[in-house]
């Protein structure tokens, strides 16, 4: 950056020195005025009179015919267009997400084989968590008692996994030493003789039960302590899963009479059962069970029974009866999909896939999308980023940003380098000396260090990216004033010593209104080739900070950090739309800055003409 | 002229000082998470001191505690000695780690150099000889363009042809996969294969400003009084051109180019950073983003002595160059 700037500098110093002298060559070289005798008779007439442009006209006519300038001048002028007008004109903005529905497979529902055993405890009874966990126990050590909360319980398997378990009431505690027995029996419990010597029969045969006038009784041994107790049904347990096909049957289907009856039709192979002098029927196939309510020769679907648990993965998701039998179904026939309506009755492909021990039920579930990386269409000329957001739109509010900061920052370029160095100029001594020691000074801060530093610090005290812009803007702008203040300087410490600045002394004029009407009115020329060139330099200065992730940021756009999406390989090989119109557009814009600096730098300069 | 360069060399320590001084304010607003890392890492050994007394030694090791101006002159006392600290993030003494790094930005930038030389001079005095003919808006046109050209884009279309798509270069890297197993000449051309790609970057962006300077000097000395008395007196083109006309232009060509010397040492960021070449720039890079302050200051310093430096070459040159800047 540096290296040029200072090559456009060394040039722009040759081309001024001759500025001056431009306007009078100039009309010697019209050709009207070339060879033409002076007219005598006093009178003009449009073919004699001598035509003689102005200066501007001239740099103006000088400057169409540089096709390169002309060039330049239209590409900036289509960039100011589609930035400014095409923002306006664009429906979307700058930061506007785009987003698409489409169908992908999510997990729906799970699906296992329940091995547990539920319990349902009978109503008006008691049977704990803890007492259940004690039955687990037990059962795989094989012990046919268990107690828990100073309650004694035993089971009876009905059938491999329907259980039934029942509380023991003690009967009497009996201290059993070598055929000497003493019972204390539990109040209101009066041990007959002869219940006595059935037990007494029992519990030297180490049964676990005796019978005694058609009832059974318990024979617990808990350490040193034998114990006769009665039964009663409390709870059953099974592995299998009950489902109501009407919601309001889902607590009867639960409760310990309805499956009890079930269970036991289940364990004897039954066809129907009545249940509260309501007749079912029994379905069995495999491992699915269905119940069906009969009345008269009508039969209604009531409960579904299996022990394959189906459960919906999110919460607010409902599944029906008839959605896990459809799924049961599906699994136990090892289907790998089924299909089953939804609500408005639209049939669904559900995919199982088994994962472990759990069917994954997959269902394609119409999502909405955010809309990246979307290939070029109708809709979306340049497509997509990664955000969503459109491309060309960026594009024209990312113009309007570079643009806007190469503007403000010439301009802010031009007011402290024209003030200092027309100071600096037009006193010249010490004061030039102070002044341009001071740029000396300041052109030694390294430039790309420093802007990387601050572009850090922003980051890291996570500066508002509207804000920063405005700090870019000023940074950048005091990066590079002592290029024009030493243009300045340099220009006015030779147009001083000229007649016009004699004559704006003797006629007493102020020396601000010296200086800066009419000294600096003539380092305009130079200064506008300058500030032409630097625009241009700007917008790339800008944009590779912004590629850097040092400058602009995110959701303002500008042209650099619409390309830093090039920093990741995968965007440079798939998406060329992203960020190729991007660097075109930096590309051109600079290009069309140049051209015009450099046709206006031709056109300012009398040794360049034809 | 000694008189002359005592005075620059004086007046360019005062502006290192001052250079220095101000990278050293800024970096100091970037709130380091580096001593805290440290002293949490410290803080946990066995036996340890507690964190918050490692963060106050620490600070004070290396001046945190102070404020920015008596930081920097403490600073600055140590790297008038040499001593320019370890750099936090590479865990190293600062110079060792230029050392390590230096001579893959040399390498680059001086072939550069010659690639940049070879093109750009012989093409601005053609332009020159033949202003506004096709072959000069050719020319004047692809200069622009590489002016214009952003580093990055340039680079990422670069890779993008000949990298992603025609697989000749890799994507980043100064070395190819199975560096360590090729010969000492195999790794050579390795090195230079992985350099190919940001030599014709950093030529394709800076070939531009050459050719143009190039033209515009042709340009002067051939509407030079001496150049007609030379055609005049009959001179064939050729030795108009290469011994009347191309001398005078060798001379703010020369001043031009010694200005580019130094700078061959100071590296490309932005190229060797979007090319991960462990040079100067790319380190260097990483370390100011990181607020490794060692390094940074390392670094700046080192930019603006460069500066310096190649600001007195060129004035020397000149005198070297131009007789009359000799005599006066």
């Amino acid at each position: 950056m540096d290296k040029k700037r200072r090559a456009a500098q060394e040039e722009l110093d040759t081309t001024a020195r001759e500025n001056t002298k431009e306007t009078m060559e100039d009309s010697l070289n019209t050709p009207n005025n070339l060879n033409h005798e002076p007219d005598r008779s006093g009178t003009l007439d449009d073919e004699k009179r001598v035509k003689v442009l102005s200066p501007g006209t001239m740099v103006f006519k000088r400057f169409i015919r540089n096709r390169l300038a002309i060039t330049g001048f239209v590409i900036l002028v289509i960039m100011f267009l589609f930035s400014f007008l095409g923002g306006v004109l664009m429906p979307y903005s700058q930061s506007q997400v785009f987003t698409k529905t489409d169908f992908i497979i999510k997990d729906y529902a799970g699906a296992t084989i329940n091995t547990e055993l539920r319990y349902t405890v009978k109503e008006g009874e008691t049977f704990s968590s803890s007492a259940f966990s004690q039955l687990i126990l037990a059962k795989n050590d094989g012990e046919l008692f268990f107690s828990s909360n100073d309650k004694y319980f035993t089971y009876a398997i009905e059938n491999e996994d329907f259980f039934r378990i029942k509380e023991l009431d003690i009967l009497s505690d009996v201290s059993a030493r070598k055929q000497l027995y003493a019972y204390r029996n539990a109040p209101g419990f009066d041990l007959s003789a002869d219940m006595r010597s059935a037990f007494e029969l029992a519990h030297s045969e180490q049964k676990d039960k005796f019978t005694f006038d058609n009832k059974e009784y318990n024979i617990i041994r808990d350490g040193l302590k034998v114990m006769i107790a009665s039964e009663k049904e409390t709870a059953l347990a099974s592995p299998r899963i009950y489902d109501a096909y009407e919601q309001n049957d889902i607590r009867f289907v639960e409760s310990y009479a309805f499956r009890n009856a079930v269970e036991e039709a289940i364990s004897r192979n039954l066809t129907s059962f009545t249940l509260d002098a309501q007749e079912y029927s029994i379905q069995e196939d495999g491992r699915n069970t269905t119940v069906y309510k009969v009345s008269g020769n009508d039969k209604t679907l009531f409960a579904n029974i299996s022990d394959i648990v189906v459960n919906a993965l999110s919460v607010d998701v409902f599944l029906t009866v008839d959605y896990k039998a459809a799924a049961r179904e599906a699994i136990i026939n090892g289907g790998k999909e089924f299909i089953f309506p939804d609500e408005e009755g639209n049939d669904i492909e559900y995919r199982i896939v088994l994962v472990h021990n759990t069917y994954n039920i997959k269902r394609s579930t119409q999502t909405h999308l955010i809309d990246m990386y979307r290939s070029p269409d109708e809709e979306h000329l340049l497509g997509t980023d990664q955000n969503g957001m459109d491309v060309l739109t960026r594009l024209m509010y990312g113009g309007r940003i570079s643009l806007l900061v190469g503007f403000v920052v010439v301009f802010l370029e031009m007011m402290i380098g024209i003030v200092v160095g027309g100071i600096s100029g037009y006193f010249g001594g010490w004061v030039d000396t102070m002044l341009m020691r001071f740029v000396d000074l300041f052109n030694s801060v390294p430039y790309w260090p420093i802007m990387i530093i601050v572009g850090s610090v922003m980051d890291t005290l996570e500066v508002n990216p509207y804000t920063r812009v405005f700090l870019l803007m000023f940074i950048l702008g005091l990066m590079g004033w002592t290029g024009i203040a030493r243009v300045v300087r340099g220009q006015i410490l030779a147009l001083r010593e000229q007649d016009f600045m004699v004559a704006t002394e003797a006629t007493g004029i102020r020396i601000s209104r010296r200086i800066f009407r009419h000294l600096v009115p003539n380092v305009m020329p130079l200064l506008i080739v300058q500030g032409t060139m630097s625009l241009g330099s700007i917008i790339l200065t800008e944009a590779t900070l912004s590629f850097l992730g040092l400058g602009v940021k995110y959701p303002i756009a500008s042209w650099g950090s619409i390309i830093t999406a090039a920093s990741n390989p995968y965007v440079v090989t798939n998406f060329w739309f992203i960020w190729i119109p991007a660097g075109l557009l930096i590309l051109l814009t600079v290009l069309g800055f140049n051209f015009v600096g450099d046709g206006l730098r031709d056109a300012f300069d009398p040794k360049m003409k034809r | 002229m000694s008189k002359f360069i005592v005075r620059r060399v004086f007046l360019a320590i005062l502006i290192v000082v001052f250079g220095s001084f101000v990278v050293y304010a800024v970096i100091r607003a970037l709130p380091s998470s580096y001593v805290e890392t440290v002293a949490r890492q410290r803080a946990q050994l066995p036996g340890s001191k507690s964190y918050a007394e490692w963060v106050a030694q620490l600070n004070a090791l290396f001046r945190l505690d102070t404020d920015v101006f008596t930081g920097f002159v403490g600073w600055l006392s140590d790297a008038i000695k040499g001593n320019f600290g370890d750099s936090f993030m590479y865990n190293m003494p600062v110079t060792e780690k230029y050392n390590n790094v230096i001579w893959y930005s040399v390498a680059l930038n001086v072939i550069t150099f010659f690639t940049q030389t070879l093109i750009a001079i012989p093409l601005g005095i053609l332009a020159a000889r033949k202003q506004y003919s096709k072959t000069d808006y050719t020319i004047t046109f692809f200069a622009l363009m590489g002016i214009s050209l952003p580093t990055f884009f340039l680079a990422t279309v670069l890779k993008f042809v000949f990298s992603i798509n025609l697989g000749w270069f890799d994507l980043y890297g100064i070395v190819g996969r199975y560096y360590e197993q090729l010969s000492p000449m195999g790794k050579l051309l390795d090195m230079a294969h992985h350099m190919v790609l940001p030599v014709v970057t950093l030529t394709m962006l800076s070939v531009g400003g050459l050719m143009r300077f190039t033209r515009t000097n042709m340009l002067e000395v051939l509407n030079s009084d001496y150049i007609r008395t030379a055609r005049a007196k009959g001179l064939p083109e050729n030795k108009v051109i290469n011994r009347h006309a191309f001398r005078n232009t060798l001379i703010p060509l020369v001043s031009y180019m010694s200005y580019l010397i130094p700078s061959m040492f100071s590296g490309s960021m932005i190229t060797e950073t979007l090319f991960q070449i462990p040079g100067i720039g790319y380190i260097s890079f990483d370390a100011m983003k990181m607020g490794d302050i060692p390094f940074t200051m390392f670094y700046s310093v080192f930019l603006i002595v460069l500066t310096q430096v190649s600001l007195l070459v060129a004035d020397i040159m000149y005198a070297v160059v131009d007789p009359r800047v000799r005599i006066n």
